[in-house]
C-alpha cells in the first residue's frame, strides 16, 4: 500500500501544530483511556460530519528490522490485506469501499500505521476487521511472493526510475554510519527479494501486539461512545511481551562526507547538506524546538533568509530551503537544499550556500526573524482542525515516537517559549559543517543505475520458481 | 499539465457523489456589484476558505507562448500594487493568509484561506494580486529560472515524459498537445506584455466562478466579494477553441531510457460531462480501472500477478475534447504483460460488461463514500466551483446520488461497447521495454 518516508511523516506532524488563540489554549482537546490489555485510546471529537477516521498505529518501524531484512516491516504491512479466516486475501479492502469507507496504510521508519475513514455507521464493521488481523493474519506463500513484486516495482517506481530519490537513499545511508536510519524504510532491492513469509510472520508475531499498538479514532464520535466498542474488539487481544527499541547507535559523527550521483537523466541537479540533529525524543532534547524555528527563520518560506540569499538577491538558485523532522524516536537529521539557476555552475551555488551555512553556524541569525518565525508556526495551527486526519496523524507520529498528548497540545507554547538565544545555540551546535554529509547530483555517466534492481528482480522470480 | 496532475483533476472533479440529506445547504450569494458565489457557512472553526476559477487556462495562452497561464499563476503574489514582491509575501505570512493561484487546460483558479479576523485585509489582499499585479522584471525572471528549471525536472521523470508524449502525439495540432507549463522555448519567449494580455483577457466577471466555504455568512460574504472582485472588467475577451478528439489511435511508442522500469501511458477518446450516459461511464471506469483495489486491472496486474504497485484509468472530460485514459509501470521484460491483460481487460468488459454484483458494489462505494469528500471547509469550496464549472446545477448534491442509482446493466454494458474498444488506444512507454511491437 502507501509507504511514507520520514520526511513526509515530518510534513504531516508539522501542520497540525498550530493555534491562533491564546497559547494555553488545547489544539485537538482530545480524550484517550487504555484498555486491561494496554492499548492506548484516543479520540478527536470532530462533529461536522457523520464521518469518523479510524486508525491503528503500532510501535513498529523500519528501523526495528533485523539486520538483513530490510523492508520485512514495509512488506508485512502490504501483506496485512491478505487474509485472516473471517477475511479472504485481498478482500479487506473491498469489504471497506463496499461499506463507502477508503482505506490505507502506510509504514515509516519509527512506526506503521493502518486506516479506514468510513461513515460512523460502519465504525463498528472496521473496528471489527482491524481487530482481526493484529491476532489472526494467515499467510499463504504464493500470496507473500507475488505482493514481494508489487513491493519490488513499488521501489522501482519511488527510487529506482528516480535519481533524486537515489541519491537521498544513498545519503542517509551515509549519514547514519551505524542506526538503523541509514536503510531506506522500503528497503534495499538486494535484501526485499530474498524476504519469505517466515520473515514476515516472525515480526508480526513480536511486534503486533495489542500492547504495542494504538487506537486512534477522529471524527463525529465521542469516548463514551467509543470506549464499548474498543473494549469489544480490542480488549478481548491477549497482551504479548513485545522487546523494546534498542536499536543500534549512531556514534559521534567525527568526518565530513560527500556523496555525489551523477546520471544520464539528471537535467536539473541540486546540492543539499545533512546534519545529525536531536529530536524531541534523542539526543540534546532541548534543542528540538529551537532548530523547529530555525529551520522556519533560514528556510521555511519565501520570505525566509536562503531563499532571500541565494534564489532572489545572488540570483544563483531557482529554489533553497530546509528540512527538519524533530518527530524521530532516535536522532533525526537537519537538511538544506538549493538548486541551481539554468546556466549558474554547481561550484558557484555550493560555494554560496556553504558561505551562507557557515555564518548562520556561528549563530548570525537575527532576532526578529527569530520572532516572526514563531508567530507564523503558531499562527497555522487554525488550519490543522480544519482537517479530519491532522489531528490522528500528530498523535500517531507523536505516541510512537516517545512523545504524549500533552506534548502535541502544548507544542504551541513550546514553541512561544523559544528564545533568540536558543535558536542561536542550536545554530552553533548542529550545523557542523566538518560532521556533515554534502550531496551533489549531476548529470552524466555513471556505473549502470539500471542493473542492481533489475538483477535482484530476475532473483525475486527465481526464490519463487524454487518454492 | 502532466498526467500525473490530470489525474488528481479527474479525481477532484468525479468525487462528486451525494451527501446525506441537510448535511450541507448551499447558499447561492449575490453581492450588490452583483458577483454570485455559491457558499457553505460552517462555523466549527474560525477559518474562511475560499476557491474561484476563471474559464479559460492554458488554452488561452497566447500563440507560441505555451506557459503564459502558467507563468501568470506563479507571478500574482509576487508584488502588487505599492507592495513589492517581499512586503506582499511578507504581509500574507504574518497574518497567516495562505494565497494560491493555479493554471489548468480549460481554467485559471485561485485559493485564498484565511482566520475569519483577517478577513477584510485577506480579500484586500486578492483584489491587489486580480486588478494591480506588479509584474516587476525581478520576479518574472526568477518565476522563468524556476519554471525553467521545474521543466528540466520533469525531463528527468519517466512519468511526466510519457504523459506530455503522449498528449502531444494524441493532439499534434490544438493547445491540449503542449504541457500547461509550456516548453523551454515558449517560456523563454514569454514576455511582460503576454502576461498583461492573458491577465485582461481572462480576468473578468462575466468569466467567473466562486466557491466559499466556512466562518462566515452570506451578509458578511457580500462585501468582500465586492472588494476583491468587484474591480474586474465587465467581459473577459473572447475565447475561440476548437473542438477536438486524440489523434493516433492504435499506436504504441517507445522513448528510450535506460531505467529499470517501464512507465506506460495509454488513452483514448472518452465521454463528456454533459453526455447522458456519463453516470454509466463513471460507474464502467470505476469497475475496470478507476476503484483502486476494487477494479478489475487492480485484480489482474498487482494482485493476481504482480506487475506493478499501481494501474488505473480514469475519465477526463476536458471542454473541449474528452479522454479516457491510464498509466502502468512494470519492469523492463515483464511490460509487454502488463499491457497485454490491460487490453484484455478492456476487451473483456466490452464484451461481457460487468456483473451485477460489480455494479452494486460501484454504485454503494460511489454513493457512500461522498462525505468522505465534505471533511474541509476547503475541499468544499473547491467542490462548490467544480459543480458550478459543470453547469450541475446548485441542487446537484442532493441529486448526485439518484443519477448513480439509476444506472442499470444495460447501461454500463451500452457505454462500453462505445469506449472500450482495446485497437482505439495509443500507447506510450517510456524506459528500456523488452517484446514490444512498436509502430
Amino acid at each position: 500500500m502507501k509507504f511514507t518516508p520520514r520526511r513526509l511523516a515530518a510534513a504531516l506532524i508539522a501542520i497540525p501544530l498550530l493555534l491562533a488563540t491564546p497559547a494555553a489554549a488545547q489544539i485537538f482537546n482530545p480524550e484517550s483511556f487504555v484498555l486491561p490489555n494496554g492499548m492506548q485510546v484516543v479520540v478527536i471529537p470532530n462533529h461536522r460530519i457523520p464521518v469518523v477516521s479510524h486508525m491503528v498505529w503500532y510501535r513498529v518501524g523500519a528501523a526495528d528490522e533485523p539486520a538483513g531484512k530490510s523492508g520485512i516491516a514495509h512488506l508485512l504491512e502490504h501483506l496485512m490485506f491478505k487474509g485472516t479466516e473471517a477475511v479472504p486475501p485481498g478482500e479487506f479492502s473491498k469489504i471497506i469501499a463496499r461499506h463507502g469507507g477508503r482505506d490505507n496504510a502506510f509504514t515509516s521508519s519509527d512506526y506503521t500505521a493502518y486506516f479506514q475513514n468510513v461513515a460512523k455507521e460502519h465504525l463498528e464493521l472496521v473496528m471489527r476487521m482491524e481487530a482481526d488481523r493484529i491476532a489472526n493474519l494467515r499467510l499463504d506463500p504464493k500470496d507473500v511472493h507475488t505482493e514481494r513484486d508489487v513491493v519490488l516495482e513499488e521501489r522501482r517506481s519511488r527510487t529506482d526510475n528516480d535519481p533524486a530519490a537515489l541519491l537521498s537513499e544513498r545519503s542517509e545511508a551515509a549519514l547514519y554510519l551505524n542506526h538503523p536510519y541509514r536503510n531506506p524504510i522500503i528497503g534495499w532491492a538486494v535484501e526485499i527479494a530474498k524476504l519469505d513469509t517466515e520473515d514476515a510472520i516472525d515480526f508480526y508475531k513480536k511486534y503486533y501486539a495489542p500492547n504495542n499498538a494504538i487506537l486512534i479514532v477522529a471524527g463525529d464520535i465521542t469516548a463514551k461512545e467509543l470506549k464499548p466498542l474498543a473494549e469489544k474488539y480490542y480488549g478481548s487481544l491477549p497482551p504479548r511481551d513485545v522487546p523494546r527499541r534498542l536499536r543500534p547507535q549512531e556514534p559521534y559523527p567525527l568526518t565530513a562526507r560527500r556523496v555525489e550521483l551523477r546520471h544520464p537523466d539528471v537535467r536539473q541537479p541540486s546540492w543539499g547538506r545533512r546534519f545529525l540533529a536531536p529530536s524531541y525524543s534523542s539526543g540534546d532534547t532541548k534543542y528540538a524546538y529551537p532548530l523547529e524555528v530555525l529551520s522556519e527563520v533560514i528556510g521555511g518560506s519565501t520570505t525566509s533568509r536562503l531563499y532571500r540569499k541565494l534564489v532572489v538577491e545572488k540570483e544563483l538558485a531557482t529554489a533553497a530551503g530546509t528540512f527538519y523532522d524533530p518527530s524521530a524516536l532516535d536522532l533525526s537529521s537537519f537538511g538544506v537544499y538549493a538548486s541551481p539557476r539554468p546556466g549558474v555552475a554547481m561550484d558557484t551555488l555550493e560555494q554560496a550556500m556553504i558561505a551562507e551555512l557557515d555564518q548562520i553556524a556561528t549563530g548570525d541569525v537575527d532576532g526578529g526573524e527569530i520572532e516572526r518565525a514563531k508567530e507564523r508556526l503558531r499562527a497555522n495551527v487554525a488550519y490543522a482542525r480544519d482537517s479530519l486526519q491532522a489531528g490522528a496523524y500528530a498523535f500517531g507520529v507523536a505516541l510512537t515516537t516517545g512523545q504524549s498528548i500533552e506534548d502535541v497540545e502544548r507544542w504551541p507554547e513550546r514553541i512561544a517559549a523559544v528564545t533568540i538565544d536558543q535558536v542561536r545555540e542550536a545554530a552553533r551546535m548542529v550545523l557542523k559543517a566538518d560532521q556533515s554529509v554534502t550531496s551533489v547530483l549531476l548529470p552524466g555517466k555513471t556505473e549502470k543505475v539500471a542493473t542492481p534492481p533489475q538483477e535482484s528482480a530476475n532473483r525475486a522470480r527465481e526464490v519463487e520458481a524454487l518454492q | 499539465m502532466n498526467i500525473v496532475k490530470m489525474m488528481g483533476m479527474a479525481a477532484l472533479l468525479l468525487a462528486i457523489t451525494v451527501t446525506p440529506a441537510g448535511a450541507v445547504e448551499v447558499q447561492r450569494v449575490v453581492s450588490d456589484k452583483g458577483i454570485v458565489a455559491w457558499l457553505v457557512e460552517d462555523h466549527t472553526n474560525p477559518i474562511i476558505s475560499t476557491s474561484f476559477a476563471f474559464r479559460g487556462g492554458a488554452i488561452a495562452d497566447p500563440q507560441n507562448k505555451a506557459g503564459t497561464a502558467n507563468m501568470v499563476s506563479g507571478l500574482l503574489d509576487e508584488g502588487a500594487g505599492d507592495m513589492r514582491s517581499y512586503e506582499f509575501q511578507k504581509a500574507l505570512e504574518d497574518k497567516a493568509i495562505r494565497l494560491s493561484f493555479d493554471a489548468n487546460r480549460d481554467t485559471f483558479s485561485g485559493n485564498l484561506r484565511t482566520l475569519g479576523e483577517n478577513r477584510d485585509f485577506a480579500f484586500d489582499m486578492l483584489r491587489l494580486a486580480l486588478t494591480q499585479p506588479r509584474l516587476d522584471s525581478e520576479p518574472i525572471e526568477r518565476i522563468r529560472a524556476q519554471i525553467l528549471a521545474g521543466l528540466a525536472r520533469e525531463l528527468q521523470d519517466p512519468n511526466n515524459v510519457a504523459g506530455r508524449k503522449w498528449m502531444a502525439t494524441a493532439f499534434p495540432a490544438h493547445p491540449y498537445g503542449t504541457a500547461v507549463s509550456g516548453t523551454p522555448e515558449s517560456v523563454r519567449s514569454i514576455d511582460r506584455k503576454d502576461l498583461h494580455g492573458f491577465i485582461e483577457g481572462r480576468f473578468a466577471r462575466d468569466n467567473l466562478i466562486i466557491g466559499v466555504s466556512g466562518d462566515i455568512t452570506a451578509e458578511h460574504l457580500k462585501p468582500l466579494l465586492d472588494k476583491a472582485f468587484g474591480q474586474l472588467p465587465e467581459k473577459a475577451a473572447p475565447l475561440a477553441v476548437a473542438s477536438t478528439t486524440p489523434a493516433a489511435a492504435g499506436t504504441l511508442l517507445v522513448e528510450h531510457r535506460d531505467i529499470p522500469q517501464s512507465v506506460v501511458v495509454f488513452g483514448k477518446a472518452g465521454i463528456a460531462r454533459k453526455d447522458p450516459d456519463w453516470y454509466a461511464a463513471y460507474i464502467m471506469n470505476y469497475i475496470l480501472g478507476g476503484g483502486g483495489f476494487n477494479s478489475r486491472l487492480m485484480e489482474q496486474v498487482r494482485e493476481k500477478r504482480g506487475l506493478a504497485y499501481s494501474v488505473s484509468t480514469y475519465l477526463q472530460p476536458l471542454d473541449y475534447g474528452a479522454l479516457m485514459a491510464g498509466g502502468v509501470a512494470t519492469q523492463n521484460d515483464r511490460v509487454a504483460q502488463s499491457i497485454e491483460v490491460i487490453r484484455e481487460e478492456w476487451r473483456r468488459l466490452r464484451e461481457d460488461g460487468p456483473t451485477n454484483e460489480e455494479l452494486n458494489n460501484a454504485k454503494t462505494y460511489l454513493t457512500g463514500s461522498f462525505p468522505l469528500q465534505l471533511t474541509s471547509t476547503n475541499a468544499i469550496a473547491g467542490i462548490l466551483v467544480s459543480i458550478q464549472l459543470d453547469e450541475l446545477g446548485i441542487d446537484y448534491l442532493d441529486r448526485r446520488n439518484g443519477l448513480i442509482e439509476r444506472v442499470t446493466l444495460d447501461d454500463v454494458k451500452r457505454v462500453a461497447q462505445r469506449l472500450l474498444d482495446p485497437a482505439q488506444l495509443s500507447w506510450v512507454v517510456v524506459g528500456n521495454p523488452a517484446g514490444l511491437t512498436v509502430n
